[in-house]
Parts: C-alpha cells; sequence; structure tokens
C-alpha cells in the first residue's frame, strides 16, 4: 500500500459533520413552526413578521431536505462513488466548491425566506440568484461524480452509483425547468423578485412535475444510493438480489416522472393528466416495494445481528418505513381518498413518515457509519447512546404521524360533512379548534426526535474531538 | 399522423425497452456480472482504522 494514494475523505468529512448540524437547525425550526400552530404567540408578531408561520414554514421544509439531506447524500455520495470505483475524486477543487457553494445557498435560503424573499413555489422557494447558484454548484457535482466513475479502475460501475448518479441528473433538469423565471425590474434595476415563466394550469403542472420528483429523485433515488451501499456494509453481505436491483432502478426511473399530477387531483387541471399521474402512482408501488425488500432481505440469514447492533436497526427500520410510506402515497393518489386527504394533516403526516421514518434514519445510520471510519476510530464514541438515538426517534416518528392521521382524517370527514339542507355541518374554524390535541402530540413527537439529533451531536462531537483525520488507501486496481 | 402518434410510438418503445431490461436483468448471461458487481463494496476491508496508520495527506 502507497501511502500516497489515499481517497478523498475531507469533503466527506464536511458534509458528513455539517448534515448533523443542519439537521438540528432544520428540526428545531420544525418544532418551532409546530409549536406555533398550539401557541400562536411563539410568531413573535411584537418583533416583526419574520418569524411567522409562513416564513418559517418554507424554512423548514428547505433546511431538512436541501442542507440536511443535501449535506448527506453529498457525503456518502463522494464516500461511496471513491469506494466502489477505487479510485480518487475527481477534481478535488470542483469537490471543495461544491461543499462551500452548497452551504452558501443554504445561509442564503435561511436569510431570505424569514425577510419575504420567495417564489411561492413549494420546494423551490428560493428566488432566482440562488437558483442560478445552486446550478452552478449541481454541475460542478455532477462533473466531481461522472469523472470519478469515469477514471474507476473497477469495470462495473455498482448500482449504489446508478442511483445516486440519476439523482444528479434528475434534480439538474427539475430544478433548471422549474426555475425559468422572469426577474422584476424596478425603475430599470434588476430586483432578486421574479415571476414563474409558466401561466396558470402550466405553472401548477410543471410545479407538481418538479415537487413530486424532487420526492422521487432527491429524497428518494439519492437514499436508495445509500441503502444499496451501507446496508450490505453493515449487514457484511452483498445485497440480496442484484438483478432487482437493476429492474428496481429502471422501473423507478421510467415510472416516477408521471407521477407529478396526483398533487393537482379535482383542480382546472385536465381530468385526463390528474388520472394518468393517479395510474403511475399505483404502478409506483411495485418497485418501491421491490427496492424495500431487496433491502430488508439482504440481512436474510443474519437477522440476529438487528438484535444488538443500533447502525442496522436505523437502516432496516428506515427501510420498513420507506415501505410503509410508499404503499400509502399510491393509496393517497386514488382521486376517492385524495377527495379526502387532500389539504388535510393526513398529508402532512405521510410527508414526514418518509422524511422522518425514511430519508433521516437511513442517514443517520450511514452517518453513524461513516464518522467513526473518517476520524480512524473504531466505532462511535457511545454504543448506548446511537442505541437510545433510535428509540426516542422511532417514538418520535409514531407519535408525529399517527396524531396526523388522526387530525387528518378529523379534518376531511369534519369539511365534507354536510346538513339535509346541504349547508355545512361545521365552520372551518370548528376543525381547527378539533385539531388542537394532536398538533400539541405533534410537537412532542417532532422535540423527541430534535433530542434524539441532539444525542447525535454529543455522540459524534465525542468520537471527533482531538481524533485526527483519517484519508484511507485506495485500494489496488481489482483484477478483474 | 401527428405529434400523438410520435408521443404514443415513445411511450410503447419506452415500455418495450424496460421489459426488454428485466430480461436481460434475468437471463443467465448478465449473471456473472452482476455477482462480480455486487461483490465490489467488499472487495477492500474497510473496518475502521487507527489514526497513527494514514494520517490525512495529499
Amino acid at each position: 500500500m502507497q501511502t500516497e494514494a489515499t481517497y478523498n475523505y475531507k469533503v466527506v468529512r464536511q458534509f458528513a459533520i455539517m448534515a448533523v448540524v443542519w439537521g438540528i437547525v432544520g428540526m428545531l425550526v420544525g418544532v418551532l413552526i409546530a409549536a406555533q400552530l398550539v401557541w400562536p404567540q411563539l410568531n413573535f408578531p411584537q418583533l416583526g413578521e419574520w418569524f411567522h408561520f409562513g416564513r418559517l414554514r418554507p424554512l423548514h421544509t428547505n433546511a431538512v431536505i436541501f442542507a440536511f439531506g443535501g449535506s448527506a447524500l453529498f457525503a456518502t455520495s463522494y464516500y461511496v462513488v471513491q469506494r466502489t470505483c477505487h479510485t480518487r475524486l475527481f477534481a478535488p477543487g470542483l469537490a471543495a466548491f461544491t461543499f462551500w457553494g452548497w452551504q452558501l445557498v443554504i445561509v442564503l435560503a435561511a436569510l431570505s425566506l424569514p425577510l419575504g424573499f420567495t417564489t411561492g413555489k413549494e420546494y423551490a422557494e428560493l428566488e432566482w440568484p440562488i437558483d442560478i447558484l445552486i446550478t452552478l454548484v449541481w454541475v460542478a457535482y455532477a462533473v466531481v461524480f461522472f469523472g470519478t466513475i469515469a477514471q474507476r479502475k473497477v469495470s462495473h460501475i455498482y448500482v449504489a452509483n446508478w442511483f445516486y448518479g440519476a439523482f444528479i441528473i434528475a434534480v439538474a433538469l427539475l430544478h433548471v425547468v422549474n426555475s425559468m423565471a422572469m426577474p422584476v425590474f424596478e425603475a430599470g434595476i434588476l430586483t432578486p423578485k421574479s415571476y414563474s415563466a409558466y401561466a396558470g394550469a402550466q405553472d401548477a403542472m410543471v410545479q407538481w412535475w418538479y415537487g413530486h420528483n424532487a420526492v422521487g429523485f432527491f429524497l428518494t433515488a439519492g437514499f436508495l444510493g445509500m441503502m444499496y451501499y451501507f446496508v450490505p456494509k453493515q449487514a457484511g453481505r452483498p445485497v440480496y438480489s442484484y438483478r432487482l436491483s437493476v429492474v428496481h432502478f429502471w422501473a423507478l426511473i421510467f415510472t416516477y416522472m408521471w407521477a407529478g399530477p396526483h398533487h393537482l387531483h379535482y383542480t382546472a387541471l385536465p381530468d385526463w393528466t390528474q388520472s394518468l399521474g393517479m395510474i403511475f402512482s399505483l404502478i409506483l408501488l411495485a418497485p418501491s416495494w421491490g427496492g424495500m425488500i431487496n433491502g430488508i432481505m439482504t440481512l436474510s440469514g443474519a437477522w440476529h445481528k438487528l438484535r444488538d447492533d443500533p447502525i442496522l436497526k436505523f437502516l432496516i427500520v428506515s427501510l420498513s418505513f420507506y415501505g410503509m410510506s410508499t404503499f400509502e402515497g399510491p393509496m393517497m393518489s386514488v382521486k376517492t381518498v385524495n377527495a379526502l386527504s387532500h389539504y388535510t394533516d393526513w398529508t402532512v403526516g405521510h410527508v414526514h413518515s418518509g422524511a422522518l421514518g425514511w430519508v433521516a434514519m437511513v442517514s443517520i445510520g450511514s452517518l453513524y457509519y461513516l464518522v467513526p471510519r473518517l476520524y480512524g476510530k473504531v466505532e462511535m464514541y457511545s454504543r448506548d447512546l446511537v442505541t437510545a438515538h433510535f428509540w426516542i426517534a422511532t417514538i418520535g416518528i409514531v407519535l408525529y404521524i399517527a396524531s396526523m392521521w388522526i387530525s387528518g382524517v378529523m379534518q376531511g370527514l369534519m369539511w365534507r360533512a354536510t346538513n339535509v339542507d346541504g349547508t355545512l355541518t361545521y365552520a372551518f374554524v370548528e376543525s381547527v379548534k378539533a385539531s388542537y390535541p394532536f398538533w400539541t402530540i405533534r410537537v412532542l413527537g417532532g422535540l423527541l426526535f430534535l433530542v434524539g439529533m441532539l444525542l447525535m451531536a454529543y455522540n459524534v462531537f465525542k468520537t471527533v474531538a482531538g481524533a485526527k483525520p483519517v484519508d484511507a488507501p485506495v485500494l489496488a486496481p481489482a483484477h478483474a | 399522423m401527428d405529434i400523438n402518434d410520435l408521443r404514443s410510438a415513445v411511450t410503447v418503445a419506452a415500455f418495450l425497452c424496460f421489459l426488454g431490461i428485466c430480461v436481460w436483468a434475468y437471463s443467465r448471461a448478465a449473471k456473472p456480472g452482476f455477482e462480480e458487481a455486487s461483490r465490489l463494496p467488499f472487495l477492500e476491508d474497510d473496518e475502521p482504522m487507527l489514526a497513527n496508520d494514514h494520517t490525512e495527506g495529499k
């Protein structure tokens, strides 16, 4: 082994640490806005409009998806692509740019959203100057990732890299198309305000084509890349069925792009488009469950490891939540079910069963795997704290989604209830009043999840403190 | 022939392409390559190592 050839772990370390930091920030804002719904004085109206729910809610979603999830994806993809291609990262300077550029995007988002700069497009609220910066960072990311694959020392491209690669290409496409906008000139001066290049129902369709594929490619394909590397590694055995993983990949790619219209049931969108979105959402159940089964069955014959390995607990439970929410999603896309669920807390519960249960749990498990290896430690500072984190987080998720299911179905039923003469049985505000107990339980669930993250931050700090960063040597080219 | 015929044709072609991928993935010919690929994460030992083995360097 030559000492000069080591993997580039520096950028992996940076993103891994920031994933924990941004996770705490994003979830803290989430707990705050959940509490605002129960105790409105937490909007701090006397301080100005900056801390109102409407300003902070997009900050929460952007922070947890793009800052926490994004950093976890950058960290793991850079780690996995190097190790499975047996080569250093391509263009280390560009890789460093993706780190600092992405952190700048996050800071700009955290400033501009509370100040009221927003396009009003869900998960794409950031205004055009930030959108251009995101595009630059993303192109650099693609160059680094695919450049690394191009210079690989092995003949195959491991399946995890296929998922990461699809995530990078699809997000570039989605971001550029949905962010097309015309900036506003005020008295001849360019302002950060812009208006969408699309109009009416087309604008809504482009937005939800983007929105659902943000779920499909950012929050699913990328994290499936994590699953296909870290589950086999932690379980100590190759993936259950590699051929199933190939079919899983292509089925997701061919299907996800069409599912967006289910966000626009019973709107001005043409009926056939709504039905098409519903059909493709139903088809998605098959590849989603194929992937989940492939991940969970990787553990077959080694189930005992689940008993005392908290990292495996995180990974396998994340797959269970993935299976749950990819069953729930297609059901909710059925128009008659959607008539009840849409605009209620049920949707919020569904999103969090995916976001907390799947995305966050698989990221946390992968980060617990990564951190000791990046700092030359045998394992995390405290295994008991990892176990505690797992149970606190799981209880938090269950409280969160169960309370949202109940309040969501209750809201849907109250809104549709009519008297014999056709008038509405309940005023809207009555459904708000009835929701309070469940919103309080939601605050508790979110708070538990946040406490778990704080335990993680402490554990990571104790693991890293005083440790020397370690870059593992690049393996000699495989014989195959 | 209008643009919609082309759209239908592309949809059918994409579906056939997917079926082709499924047949290929489950064919005997693909098996050895897949087995090799599935071992890629295990070709090297990446058990956590001690800091004094390899410190950060270019």
